[in-house]
C-alpha cells in the first residue's frame, strides 16, 4: 500500500473496505449510539477527528518509537485526543455528551483508531496517514449513518428529531416499531446491511468452512 | 453479603457487558470460531478485569477525583479528565506486567493465552468496565465484585456464541450473509434473549 494514491487511500475504506462490514473493526459504538441521527453524527465527526488526527500524529514520530512500547505511545497518543473531543463536547453540547456518556471514552479502545495506526500510520508518511484516517473514519460513518436512519425513522417516526410520520400515541397513523429502539435491532440491521453489501461487491463474500453437498433425492425412495 | 450477591448476578446476566452493553465486540465476533478460543480468551478476560477495575478504583478515590488529594495538600485540584490516560495506561501497563509473570511462573497458562492477552488492551469491555465503575461510585469491595462478574458474564456470552458458530459451519447460509453477516444476526438473537434477564431487580 506503500505507494497507494491519495485518492485510493481516502475512498477505499467506505465501501469496498469498510472498517465494519470487512475488517470487523469498531463495532461496538455502532451498536450502542445508532438510536438517533443527531447523538449519531456526533458521534461520527468524534471518531473520524480522532482517526485522522491520532494517525498524522503516529505517523509523524513512527520512526521514533521503539517496537516493544509502540503501543503505550499510541494509546498515550490516542487518550490524548479524546479527551480533547470529550471536553469539547462537555463544553459545546453538554446534552449529547450525556447521551453518548461513555462512548465519548470508548472511542480510544475503538480498534479503528488502534488498528489503523498500527496497520497504517506506522507504514506511511503523515499527508497518507491523515487521509487513511478520515477514510476509515468515512467508512465508519457511512454505516452507523445508515443503521441510525432506519432505527430512527421506523422507531420513532422521525429523523433528527423532526416528526416525519406521527405516531399513534400523538394522534397520528403510524405505529413505531418499538424493537428498533432496543440494541439488538443494530445486529439484524448491520447483518442485513452487509448482506447487500456483498451482494453489490461478491468478491467480499467468505469462502465457506464446508462445501455443501448437492441434495439427492434418489435414497429417499 | 447479599448485596453483594445481588450485584454479581446483576454484573453477569442484567448487565452482561457483551449482549447488553456491546462492549468487548470486535474480539467477540473475530475471535468466536472455535470453541478452545473463546475459552482462553474467557478466561483472560475474567482475570484482566477483576484486576484492573478495582486497580482503576483505587487510583480515582485516591488521586482523581475531585477533592481527593485533599491528603497531599491540594483540596481543590479536580483531575478526573485525566481519568481516560490514566485507566487505559493502567490496562496496558498491568497487562504487559502480567504477561511477563505469567510467562515466568505460569508457562501453561501463558501459552493457552497466546495472542490475546496483549489483543485485550483494546478491547472495550475492560476500559468499560472502568468507566462504569466511576459513574456507579462503587466502593473498592464492589469494585472486586463487579470486575469479577462483568468478566464472568463477557466469558460466558463468547462461549455460547463460538458454540453456536461451531454448529452454524455445517449449514447453508445464503451467500453473502456466510461468515460475519450470519454471526452479527446471531448475536441479536442472543441479545434479545437476554433481554428477558432486563426486569429482573435484585
Amino acid at each position: 500500500m506503500a505507494d497507494a494514491s491519495a485518492k485510493q487511500v481516502l475512498f477505499e475504506p467506505i465501501f469496498s473496505n469498510n472498517p465494519i462490514a470487512l475488517q470487523i473493526l469498531g463495532i461496538c459504538s455502532a451498536l450502542a449510539v445508532t438510536t438517533s441521527m443527531n447523538v449519531t453524527l456526533v458521534m461520527c465527526a468524534a471518531v473520524i477527528a480522532v482517526t485522522a488526527f491520532s494517525n498524522l500524529a503516529v505517523s509523524l514520530v513512527r520512526t521514533q518509537i521503539p517496537g516493544s512500547i509502540r503501543i503505550i505511545v499510541q494509546m498515550t497518543i490516542i487518550a490524548s485526543l479524546v479527551i480533547v473531543v470529550d471536553q469539547v463536547l462537555k463544553a459545546y453540547a453538554y446534552e449529547i455528551s450525556k447521551q453518548l456518556s461513555v462512548f465519548v471514552g470508548l472511542i480510544i479502545t475503538n480498534c479503528i483508531v488502534m488498528g489503523r495506526a498500527e496497520g497504517f500510520a506506522m507504514k506511511n508518511g503523515p499527508w497518507l496517514s491523515f487521509l487513511d484516517g478520515v477514510g476509515n473514519g468515512l467508512g465508519y460513518s457511512v454505516l452507523l449513518i445508515f443503521v441510525a436512519f432506519f432505527r430512527e425513522l421506523l422507531g420513532a417516526g422521525s429523523l433528527f428529531g423532526v416528526s416525519l410520520m406521527p405516531v399513534v400515541n400523538e394522534g397520528g397513523w403510524y405505529i413505531p416499531n418499538g424493537l428498533l429502539l432496543l440494541p439488538p435491532s443494530a445486529f439484524f440491521i448491520i447483518g442485513l446491511a452487509i448482506w447487500g453489501l456483498r451482494t453489490w461487491k461478491p468478491e467480499q463474500v467468505e469462502e465457506p468452512d464446508f462445501k455443501m453437498s448437492r441434495h439427492t433425492v434418489k435414497e429417499a425412495f | 453479603m447479599e448485596h453483594y450477591i445481588s450485584l454479581i448476578l446483576k454484573a453477569i446476566f442484567v448487565e452482561n457487558m457483551a449482549l447488553a452493553f456491546f462492549l468487548g465486540m470486535c474480539t467477540f465476533l473475530a475471535i468466536s470460531k472455535k470453541i478452545e478460543a473463546a475459552a482462553g480468551l474467557g478466561i483472560a478476560v475474567i482475570v484482566v478485569l477483576t484486576i484492573t477495575v478495582p486497580v482503576n478504583n483505587l487510583l480515582y478515590n485516591t488521586i482523581l477525583r475531585e477533592g481527593a488529594l485533599d491528603w497531599a495538600g491540594l483540596p481543590n485540584v479536580d483531575l478526573s479528565f485525566l481519568g481516560l490516560l490514566t485507566y487505559i495506561g493502567v490496562i496496558a501497563a498491568l497487562i504487559q506486567i502480567m504477561e511477563m509473570v505469567l510467562d515466568k511462573y505460569i508457562p501453561a497458562l501463558y501459552a493457552a493465552l497466546g495472542v490475546f492477552l496483549p489483543l485485550i488492551t483494546v478491547n472495550c469491555a475492560i476500559l468499560g468496565a472502568s468507566l462504569f465503575m466511576v459513574e456507579r461510585d462503587y466502593t473498592f469491595s464492589e469494585s472486586v465484585v463487579y470486575g469479577f462478574g462483568a468478566g464472568v458474564g463477557w466469558a460466558l456470552a463468547i462461549l455460547a456464541l463460538a458454540g453456536i458458530r461451531e454448529k452454524l459451519k455445517y449449514s447453508d447460509v445464503p451467500e453473502g450473509l456466510r461468515g460475519l453477516g450470519i454471526t452479527f444476526i446471531t448475536v441479536g438473537l442472543m441479545s434479545l434473549g437476554f433481554m428477558s434477564f432486563s426486569g429482573i431487580s435484585l
